[in-house]
């Protein structure tokens, strides 16, 4: 399987998403946010970072990018889509996603290690985890809140599409404690915090049994290489 | 060169953690009187022709679908800038 990583100016976790790709299995493809080329991808990560310095609104310029055609038509055919923290904010500015992101309630840039709730296991992103699981992958943020209008919300928690909740601390005022949304169909999946960063024991959050052994956040990779191999 | 201004604001049903953060700062300052501050934008498009109907129609349809976000944001105005005469930029 080989999976596209859009490199905007401003990204700063392209690489590490390449990386994450990598150790679950999967090929990385390198895509640029000027062509209009997916170079025959079968499924996309759009990276974490500030895009156009945060520049109008977080992920807004991006996701006006000359990609971003590709990427929402092919994210409106099925193709997998995973948006995480910057890239959660383009898929919400490029109407992919519901709701949007506002600065942190507290003023303040977060960076610590996040235990969260897996809400819904049935996306293309998150089928490898069990029901409920809690794990804990690295938050870095300074417009994580989440927020949608009450009927949205409603609608959102509804259906299902709430994919991962805060637990412990709401670290930025998102509503519900919403830390990941989907789309209906379930390939379409945004996270503020960072998976690709907890993927490799020597490197992740620290846990019960070592420091920075914690890899609870290559599921979410190895999630969408199972679906394909299922759906081939 | 006619300049057309957007104003965009957080919607008033929103937290404003930049405007929380001023008004904290004004209250440091003893200046008690401030209930309240909100932190908006102000964009500033200046054309070479005239801002007719249809151009301001133009950049109403911007204003909404780029310049700013509805989920978090409103549009407050769109006008042009009024330039007094022999006033040059």
């Amino acid at each position: 399987m080989r999976i596209g990583v859009v490199t905007f100016p401003g990204s700063l976790d392209d690489r590490d998403a390449q990386r994450a790709i990598r150790l679950a299995g999967a090929e990385p493809v390198a895509l640029w946010h000027g062509e209009h080329d997916l170079h025959g991808v079968d499924a996309i990560v759009l990276p974490g970072g500030f895009s156009y310095g945060d520049y109008l609104r977080c992920g807004a310029i991006a996701s006006l990018s000359p990609i971003m055609a590709e990427v929402i038509d092919a994210a409106n055919k099925g193709m997998p889509v995973l948006g995480i923290c910057n890239g959660f904010q383009m898929l919400t500015e490029a109407h992919l996603l519901e709701g949007g992101l506002i600065r942190n309630e507290a003023g303040a840039f977060i960076c610590r290690d996040q235990r969260l709730r897996i809400e819904n296991n049935s996306t293309d992103w998150t089928n490898g985890f069990t029901d409920k699981q809690e794990i804990t992958i690295p938050l870095k943020n300074g417009e994580g809140g989440f927020i949608a209008s009450a009927d949205t919300l409603a609608r959102l928690e509804g259906e299902g599409r709430v994919i991962a909740r805060y637990l412990d601390v709401n670290p930025n005022g998102s509503l519900n404690d919403i830390a990941g949304v989907t789309n209906a169909r379930g390939n379409v999946v945004g996270l503020m915090p960072h998976p690709e960063h907890a993927v490799e024991p020597g490197f992740g959050p620290d846990t019960a049994l070592a420091m920075r052994s914690g890899v609870d956040g290559l599921a979410f990779f190895t999630s969408v290489i199972e679906r394909a191999l299922v759906n081939a | 060169m006619p300049t057309i201004v957007v104003e965009v604001m957080p919607k008033a049903e929103l937290l404003d953690p930049q405007g929380k953060a001023v008004a904290g700062a004004l209250r440091r300052l003893g200046k008690t009187e401030f209930t309240g501050v909100r932190v908006g934008k102000r964009f500033e498009l200046t054309v070479e022709g005239p801002a007719d109907a249809a151009l301001l129609a133009e950049v109403q349809e911007l204003a909404d679908t780029v310049l700013s976000n509805s989920v978090i944001e409103d549009v407050t105005d769109v006008y042009v800038l009024e330039v007094a005469a022999g006033e040059t930029h």
